[in-house]
């Protein structure tokens, strides 16, 4: 790997890089599915490449290749540097980055148990097993259980000097129960919909996951849903479940303090973001009790967003985002941090694969607990809906204005969980929503959960990104509007 | 539309790239017969049942442009093979991108392994022999050439013009060719390539935006500066935008926006999807679903359509009928899910193993002859949409969507844009949509961000349901 990587950077620098960095990638994957007692996926996949970004002329390029070979990799090179020469034909401005040290280190998630020394049929038993629990249930029509499960080995190597070899080893799995009666669909999702949870550790997770054990719950749950009672419109009182509450900050905290994204360069698919650099440390965003920070370090879990250092040779570090309700920090990369003239990157360059360009994304982003026991949070609620897992999410292009609908939810009256409500919804403007935030719970509800499918940048990268959460309330909150007539 | 105007500008650079690329693509171009004989190798490997080879082969390149400059350029290559193993009933797929013989055997071992410990799958069909394939002509050797050079060329040439207007602009030019092949060793070998262009442009004003984007396998089609003027003109168009109640609006959808809402129904056409019972369409096919002027069928021979003639498992695709005035007919089969509802196999089957079974990915809606001239001037109040964003399913079976207006959202009042509003949040159901459209434009090639391209036309729709309005 080594090797390669040097080559690629030498020869990049040879043909008049002023810079240059790459990232060899050897990415295995496991995806086992089954449905309704049968095996859906069982697939195995390995991928192995390099992509070599370098400076020339002032501007980036950037070129990937599988053909590893000493032409494959002069061709690469080549290409590059060319790519770098047309992107200065319409330049404003050298590219400048922020400085950065050299690195030469090796970094690799923790994990006891290795899912690829897993044999694929235990895994595809627990699957079938938890699916002949859903399918007992009378009125499931669909039951479905996957588990999926990703090594990238990857080397990154730089024109500055740093020789960074990490290993990452990710692990998810999720059910889910449908029930078609009458003219509705109904869903129940566990651990989380959308394939459940992922994190950067081993099979140990699947154990405790326990998928088997909630089968029949989350299929009892589904078909009750057709008889639970429709969700009210009006202003009401919230409180979110953590996975939801995970999504509520990925959309409406987690894009938009996307550098990249604030300053334009997202502007034709992702989209801007309303927090412009004007409203860094002055802008009111969330209640007092709200602090979330943007955290890749080990120590705060093994997220989908956690890593030694990030795609551009950057050692993961803790931002603070919001404290105490106030917007504190960006997620930059090297050249976005310098272009407003902060000092140094907070390291969120990743990218999905060998050839794919690093781009800034979300780590770990998470809200830091409060001090709520989730029994008193409910028994303090006079009248609200309780929410709990996501069904559908959508916000516009600037993060003003979200709308998410979860799976199930229940009343809550007089401080206690009253009648199922199929379908509940909400909605609002971001800064309105997390300033009505009254209430958070601790530390023992809290979750890291893991976001495998966030789609960004042209062409599209599909990354993982973790959000810690525990359940919170929020006030005077638009519910119901997603089904109005 | 553009696609089909050529400026100077877009003359010039294809010409040039002819000339000057023409190696290029050729290098990275492996052809029918490397592929073929990379499966071969595989076939002679393999100690399964049956053995299938799915090969495929991408080399493409991007120019992003953002702030009126090129901020990513990007190119890439690569290759796929994928090996699906049959033993004994049983069957698992393994995929590598190495092509030494090492990792050949290793991918033929390891699909083999995955098969032997699955449980015996009951519907697996023997593959097939070689099949009849109707020829489509993809590949455009100008679209395969395009260098960095000249994608960099149309991209200043559209960041001058904003700079001219004072606009900003940002936007994507890619260019690209793949191959796959699909073999197996019951004899069935099928190639397919296609070549594609791709411009998407957004102009910016300090209050407003516009949009516009153009796909096709010609270079030649795709004219950047037109695209960039229309964009431009409707960021001009939608400054200083007002803020109008939510309601039920008569709202025009250009054929982007329509793209983005029907492109959700693609996967309800699945016969597995309606077995499964999670499809709009279950209990409701032959009965009268959306209005008369509604006909939909998924046609991959369409002249504006790209795509293989063939599935994942080799079957030829055919053309089929979905919807004929209002009224879901037919659905789409892959060989298990035709042999399990007593129906023939329409070539639509995903890659084997898939609990998916099989979709439409080439839809054609019929279109009418309404420009949107004529749909704004016969309107007395209502909405003129560019394009939509982030769509998100409600209800499956209402087939109710939520998601956003984005990049020139305007009022139309007494046959006339009188100016822009705010952008909306939409909670529609596509079924009551699709019964509510009053006037249809001609169908084209639209490209979207929320679906794959389609042949759609321009709607005006009655009492589409916009249920909130943001900031901006």
């Amino acid at each position: 790997m080594r090797g390669l990587a040097n080559s690629a950077i030498e020869k990049g620098l040879a043909r008049g890089a002023t810079y240059a960095d790459a990232r060899v990638m050897d990415i295995r994957h496991r995806d086992v599915s089954t449905k309704n007692g049968q095996v859906g996926r069982a697939a195995e996949a390995e991928s192995l490449g390099i992509g070599l970004r370098v400076i020339a002329h002032g501007a980036w390029g950037f070129a990937s290749t599988d053909r590893l070979t000493r032409q494959g990799i002069e061709a690469c090179a080549a290409e590059a540097v060319a790519i770098a020469k047309a992107s200065a034909m319409a330049k404003r401005h050298d590219v400048v980055l922020a400085p950065e040290q050299s690195y030469v280190d090796t970094w690799q998630n923790p994990f006891i148990k290795d899912p690829f020394r897993v044999p694929i049929e235990m895994q595809i038993a627990v699957l079938l097993r938890a699916d002949a629990e859903m399918r007992k249930v009378k009125g499931i029509t669909l039951a479905e259980g996957s588990m999926s499960f990703r090594k990238i080995d990857q080397l990154f190597v730089s024109s500055i000097g740093s020789v960074i070899h990490q290993v990452k080893m990710q692990s998810g799995a999720g059910i889910v129960a449908t029930s078609f009666a009458g003219e509705e669909i109904q869903k129940r999702s566990y651990p989380n919909s959308f394939g459940g949870q992922h994190m950067l550790r081993g099979y140990e997770l699947i154990e405790e996951l326990d998928l088997v054990r909630h089968a029949p719950r989350v299929a009892e749950e589904c078909v009750a849903l057709h008889s639970a009672a429709p969700c009210p419109e009006g202003q009401h009182t919230i409180i979110l479940d953590s996975s939801q509450f995970g999504l509520q900050i990925h959309e409406s905290i987690g894009h938009p303090i996307e550098l990249d994204r604030v300053l334009g360069m997202e502007a034709n698919f992702a989209g801007m973001s309303f927090l412009t650099l004007d409203k860094l440390n002055s802008l009111r965003y969330g209640s007092d009790i709200v602090n979330v920070v943007a955290d890749a370090r080990l120590a705060h879990g093994p997220g989908l967003g956690t890593f030694g250092y990030d795609d551009e040779g950057v050692p993961a570090q803790c931002t603070p985002i919001i404290s105490n309700g106030l917007f504190t920090g960006y997620l930059t990369n090297r050249e976005t941090a310098a272009a407003i003239g902060q000092s140094r990157s907070n390291g969120t360059m990743r990218t999905e694969g060998w050839n794919r360009l690093p781009i800034i994304r979300m780590t770990n982003i998470s809200i830091l607990p409060g001090d709520r026991k989730f029994e008193d949070l409910i028994a303090s609620t006079d009248d609200g809906i309780y929410m709990e897992t996501n069904r559908s999410w959508s916000i516009d292009d600037r993060r003003y204005h979200f709308q998410f609908s979860t799976e199930i939810g229940w009343e809550i009256k007089n401080g206690k969980r009253g009648r199922m409500i199929k379908t509940p919804s909400y909605s609002g403007i971001t800064t309105e929503f997390w300033n009505s935030c009254d209430a958070i719970c601790s530390r023992d509800y809290w979750t890291l959960w893991g976001t495998p499918n966030c789609g960004k940048g042209q062409p599209m990268q599909t990354m993982g990104t973790g959000h810690g959460a525990s359940p919170a309330r929020f006030r005077n909150v638009k519910v119901g509007i997603a089904l109005s007539k | 539309m553009a696609r089909h105007s050529k400026t100077r500008t877009g003359k010039r650079a294809s010409a040039k790239t002819a000339r000057r690329g023409h190696a290029v693509a050729m290098e990275h171009r492996l052809g029918a017969a490397e592929l073929r004989r990379i499966a071969e190798k595989i076939f002679k490997l393999s100690e399964a049942d049956e053995t299938e080879v799915d090969i495929s082969a991408v080399t493409s390149a991007l120019t992003r442009f953002a702030n009126n400059t090129i901020h990513q350029n990007v190119a890439e290559q690569g290759l796929t093979i994928s090996v699906r193993a049959v033993v004994d009933g049983r069957t698992a797929r393994a995929s590598t991108n190495k092509t030494d013989d090492e990792s050949l055997r290793r991918v033929t071992t390891a699909a083999l392994d995955l098969a032997r410990v699955q449980p015996r799958n009951p519907e697996l069909l023997p593959m097939l022999g070689q099949q009849k394939l109707t020829k489509v002509d993809r590949f455009v050797a100008q679209t395969a050439a395009a260098t960095p050079a000249d994608r960099a060329r149309a991209v200043t040439s559209v960041c001058h013009m904003a700079d001219k207007n004072k606009q900003t602009t940002a936007g994507i030019f890619s260019t690209g060719l793949a191959e796959i092949a699909l073999a197996n060793s019951r004899g069935l070998f099928e190639y397919y390539d296609d070549t594609r262009a791709e411009f998407s442009v957004t102009i910016l004003e300090k209050d407003s935006s516009g949009w516009a984007k153009a796909t096709s396998s010609r270079i030649g089609d795709i004219d950047p500066e037109t695209l960039a003027r229309r964009a431009s003109e409707k960021a001009a168009g939608s400054r200083a935008p007002r803020e109008i109640p939510a309601g039920r609006y008569t709202t025009i959808l250009e054929p982007a926006a329509v793209l983005d809402l029907v492109g959700f129904l693609f996967y309800d056409f699945a016969s597995t999807c309606v077995a499964d019972q999670r499809s709009c369409f279950t209990g409701r096919m032959g009965k009268k679903l959306f209005g008369e002027n509604i006909s939909i069928w998924d046609d991959v021979y369409h002249p504006l359509q790209l795509g293989p003639p063939f599935d994942g498992e080799g079957v030829p695709r055919k053309k089929v009928a979905l919807v004929e005035r209002g009224i879901p007919v037919n659905l789409v089969y892959s060989r298990a899910s035709a042999k399990k509802a007593k129906a023939n196999p329409t070539g639509h089957g995903f890659s084997l193993p898939s609990e998916d079974g099989e979709a439409p990915f080439n839809l054609v809606f019929a279109g009418g002859n309404a420009s949107t001239e004529e749909m704004i001037r016969s309107t007395e109040r209502g909405l003129l949409i560019t394009r939509l964003w982030y769509i998100r399913e409600v209800d499956p079976y209402q087939k109710i969507l939520t998601g956003m207006t984005r990049d020139g959202t305007f009022l139309v009042e007494n046959g006339r844009v009188t100016g822009a509003v705010r952008n909306f949040r939409f909670n529609q159901s596509i079924i009551e949509m699709l019964s509510n459209v009053e006037m249809l434009g001609p169908a084209v090639r639209a490209s979207g961000e929320e679906s794959f391209d389609m042949v759609v036309p321009a709607m005006k729709v009655r009492d589409f349901h916009f249920s909130e309005v943001t900031k901006f």
